[in-house]
């Protein structure tokens, strides 16, 4: 993509090589970055958009906590039981889903259908106990519509809960993608940015544990 | 079957809506009956409607923002219309649809006119100043597109089904909750704005990786011209604002459809948090808009001043300190909710600061231009234009960022004559001149010099005497959106604001008819070379319009102001560069993603604004299928031969020699 010119000159042609491979590495000003740094460094801008939502949704949620109307507060409702275990599995979900990265790089296909398999059944599992979670709550009169504590917290769960369950669907596509393509450097591009999101699912797992369950039954 | 959805939803009592309907109805079958007609089908279908290359959809995003402008401008001449004949009187607007043409004409003019506007100048010129050929993604672009016309299209079905948000443009509970606006109204607002603002985002992740991955070669961030500055800063913003938006208007939809109560007056809701939620995103999107607008200026005017811009890294510095600051001022828009003198103290001097950026850039320019060489066409004027009505009201601004002034002026017309004087000022205005400077080179003409000028003068004269006497009415305590009014005082000033928009009127036909003469006038306006204006960044180095890969060869960029170096060198010598050598080039190829992904949106948002379940469902699994299919497919680009690559480039290169050639004779 760089336009090195060449003079025939040997020197002058090392140089603009070596400048090349000081610069070409999508800093800009040798060129045009590779595919792969492009799509990877703009799924990255797109994920610190999500976060930025996200950050919104824990705003509102920390300005609401209190607001429970006589209403059950968190201390009542949540059962940091199933909220650990729900939490291993995502966190375990992440390994395997690194287990699948290895099995690209590998371009083994039998461990990538595997790793991926174990990664769905996690995340599936994850998002299950949630809404069980969920329904137990709202069975038992603590639905959103209660208080203003609970409308933002079925939000910002439910809205890390419905990202998890696109994630699943995402999973599936890629996987039916392996299967039908190959391990194409145009996939490969889009696993990336999948297990980016999948890792990013985490970190804001790990924020609405601590913030959401851990503070909700201490306070 | 079909949720809230009836016969009843046509307003056949309100002749007003259903007559502009039927107009923008027929003319949309009108110009969809010719297109078939005449056999264009397939070839806007081809070039258009599918197309990936960022031109194109830069000029489908100014062809919407030009639309939607004109939509927005037939309100805000019903509303100026309104107000002078509603004197001790009802006028000709009823209050529940006098509410509606407010709220739509805000709506519609920051979301589907404006920001398609600047989003359009970016799409053409960002690329083309960076030195290379697309965007980091361009089919997600044409997705972005779509999506924003998505918006705009809800927006006006709304005109003839059910009605249209009477809440301002920004709904503030508790007034847009489902309590005290039961209607579909809010709803088209919350789905139109939802679906455009995921467009816009895209948009947002897209330009910021272009401009930071993928520039020409030598072209180190000191180098790149100021409008992609400009760009970078407003798509940062986008990308750090719109997901604020997102969450916002998702949590008042929450509480609309399910009963929630993030905003509601019970339940523990908090109103206020809106305000503040709202305003985190709606003063940085203020900066949205009129940072390329301050590009568009960076651009034109050093060009008109044959010099290059003064103060470059000042710039450049107080594009990114805006950036920045512009996410410390939101509180300015409710000092009046009692957060107290140090919370208001410590928002106003952040809002008095933030002119600081401004200001140095308003004394770049006027450096630029002190001992230039200048010409005075149509772009220029625009910008002249700009900086003396922008400082007027920046400094209203700087008024208002006081909060004992504010309390005052809260809501007043003060208010409304401040941000029209700073939105039209310095977005309308760079947007004018950004287009009449870069139409030559998306269209390969000129735009007729008279009729340009003729809408200038007029569009100028008509701003001010619309205005000035609005800022008047406003300190003699004239709240804003009155649909009628008693007070004696008001009325001359009244008057002579809907006198000023007769003005304004004149101005925007003479602005159609520019276009109008310049289409018929295309072959005496041609542009052979691609550089009719002498310019300096690289835009101005290929042919106009530029071919789909823009360049047969990434330029090799040596200094700011990349082309006029190149110019200067041939100049000089007196011969182009030596002919490069040429190499195939792969594009990516067309494709109806966008185009099929924003029609099942749109059957989305319309279904959700009726709550027709089932067809919300349709909706979303049409556009999860959409993006499968694109991703099975296998050959996403088409190659250019090197033959056909340096046919276009050796054509272009010669009207270029011509032209030095003629050059050199003269002098």
């Amino acid at each position: 993509m760089s336009a090195v010119e060449f003079t025939g000159d040997p020197a002058a042609e090392r140089e603009a090589a070596a400048s090349k491979e000081r610069h070409a590495r999508g800093h800009g000003d040798g060129g045009p970055a590779s595919k792969r740094i492009v799509v990877g460094y703009g799924f990255w801008i797109f994920l610190l958009s999500d976060i930025v939502m996200f950050s919104c949704f824990f705003a509102s949620y920390a300005v609401l906590r209190d607001a429970t109307a006589g209403g059950p507060s968190g201390k009542e409702l949540f059962d940091l039981r199933s909220v650990a275990i729900e939490t291993a599995c995502l966190l375990v979900s992440s390994f395997t889903c690194g287990m699948a990265s290895l099995a690209v790089i590998e371009r083994h296909a039998g461990k990538f259908y595997g790793a991926m398999s174990v990664t769905f059944v996690l995340g599936a599992a994850f998002v299950f106990i949630e809404l069980r979670e969920f329904a137990t709550m709202i069975a038992s009169g603590a639905a959103p519509t209660r208080s203003a504590f609970l409308s933002a917290f079925f939000t910002l769960v439910g809205c890390h809960g419905a990202h998890v369950s696109a994630g699943l669907l995402w999973l599936l596509t890629m996987m039916a993608q392996i299967f039908a393509k190959g391990f194409r450097e145009d996939i490969l591009r889009r696993f990336l940015c999948f297990s980016l999101f999948w890792h990013a699912l985490d970190i804001i797992w790990v924020a609405i544990f601590t913030v959401v369950y851990l503070m909700g039954v201490t306070v | 079957m079909l949720g809230k959805l009836s016969w009843n939803a046509i307003p056949f009592d309100q002749p007003i809506p259903l007559i502009a309907a039927a107009i923008v109805g027929l003319a949309l079958v009108g110009v969809l009956v010719w297109i078939v007609a005449a056999g264009h089908l397939p070839y806007v279908w081809r070039e258009w409607v599918t197309s990936v290359d960022h031109k194109r959809i830069g000029v489908m995003y100014c062809l919407l923002a030009l639309v939607m402008l004109f939509r927005g401008g037939i309100d805000a001449v019903m509303m100026r219309s309104q107000q002078a004949l509603a004197f001790h009187a009802e006028g000709y607007l009823p209050p529940e649809h006098y509410n509606q043409v407010f709220s739509a004409h805000g709506t519609i003019m920051i979301f589907f006119a404006a920001m398609p506007f600047v989003i359009g100048l970016m799409n053409i010129v960002v690329p083309l100043q960076l030195g290379i050929r697309d965007v980091a993604f361009p089919t997600l672009n044409s997705v972005s597109f779509w999506l924003t016309a998505t918006g705009a299209a809800l927006v006006n079905i709304s005109l003839v089904l059910g009605e249209f948000a009477r809440t301002g443009w920004l709904p503030f509970p508790p007034l847009s909750g489902i309590q005290y606006s039961p209607g579909v109204g809010v709803d088209y607002y919350l789905w139109a704005v939802q679906i455009s603002g995921v467009g816009t985002l895209l948009t947002g992740i897209n330009f910021t990786t272009t401009i930071l991955k993928m520039r020409a070669p030598g072209m180190n961030y000191l180098r790149m011209p100021v409008f992609c500055w400009t760009a970078l800063a407003t798509n940062l913003l986008i990308v750090a604002a719109f997901p604020v938006l997102t969450a916002t208007l998702a949590m008042l939809t929450l509480d609309r459809y399910l009963g929630f109560h993030f905003f509601t007056n019970e339940a523990g809701g908090n109103v206020m948090m809106f305000m503040n939620l709202i305003w985190a995103w709606g003063h940085p999107e203020v900066y949205i808009l009129v940072l390329p607008a301050f590009g568009v200026f960076s651009s034109v005017i050093p060009a008109f001043s044959c010099k290059p811009l003064f103060g470059y890294r000042s710039m450049v510095i107080a594009t990114m300190f805006i950036c920045i600051v512009s996410f410390m001022v939101w509180l300015h828009h409710f000092f009046t909710m009692g957060a107290g003198p140090s919370v208001n103290a410590a928002f106003g001097i952040a809002t008095s600061i933030i002119a600081v950026g401004t200001g140095v850039k308003i004394y770049n320019w006027l450096f630029t231009l002190y001992g230039g060489r200048l010409r005075f066409d149509v772009p220029m004027l625009w910008s002249l234009g700009f900086i003396i009505t922008f400082m007027i009201g920046g400094m209203t601004g700087v008024l208002l960022a006081v909060p004992p002034v504010d309390f005052l002026l809260h809501n007043s017309m003060f208010l409304v004559a401040h941000f029209h004087n700073v939105i039209i000022g310095g977005v309308l205005f760079g947007a004018f001149a950004g287009l009449t400077f870069w139409f030559p080179k998306a269209f390969g003409f000129r735009l007729h010099e008279g009729w340009g000028k003729a809408a200038f003068w007029f569009t100028l004269a008509g701003f001010y005497v619309t205005f000035m006497p609005l800022y008047v009415a406003g300190l003699e305590g004239m709240t804003r959106r009155l649909q009628h009014y008693d007070v004696a005082a008001w009325r001359p000033w009244v008057l002579i604001a809907g006198l000023g928009m007769a003005v304004t009127v004149v101005g925007g036909i003479c602005f159609v008819v520019q276009f109008v003469v310049s289409i018929r006038r295309r072959e005496q306006l041609r542009d052979t070379t691609g550089d009719p204006w002498d310019g300096r960044t690289l835009e101005w180095s290929t042919s106009s319009p530029p071919p789909a890969f823009n360049f047969a060869v990434l330029p090799k960029v040596e200094g700011e102001d990349a082309y006029w170096i190149m110019k200067q060198r041939a100049r000089d010598s007196g011969q182009l560069r030596a002919e490069p050598r040429y190499h195939e080039i792969e594009m990516p190829r067309n494709s109806p993603t966008g185009f099929v992904c924003a029609f099942f949106a749109t059957v989305m948002g319309f279904a959700l604004i009726w709550h027709i379940w089932w067809m919300v469902i349709l909706g979303i699994l049409g556009a999860w299928a959409t993006f499968v299919v694109f991703a099975w497919r296998d050959v996403p680009e088409y190659v250019i031969p090197a033959e056909e690559v340096a046919r276009i480039d050796r054509a272009n290169r010669s009207h270029r020699r011509e032209a030095l050639a003629a050059e050199g004779a003269a002098t």
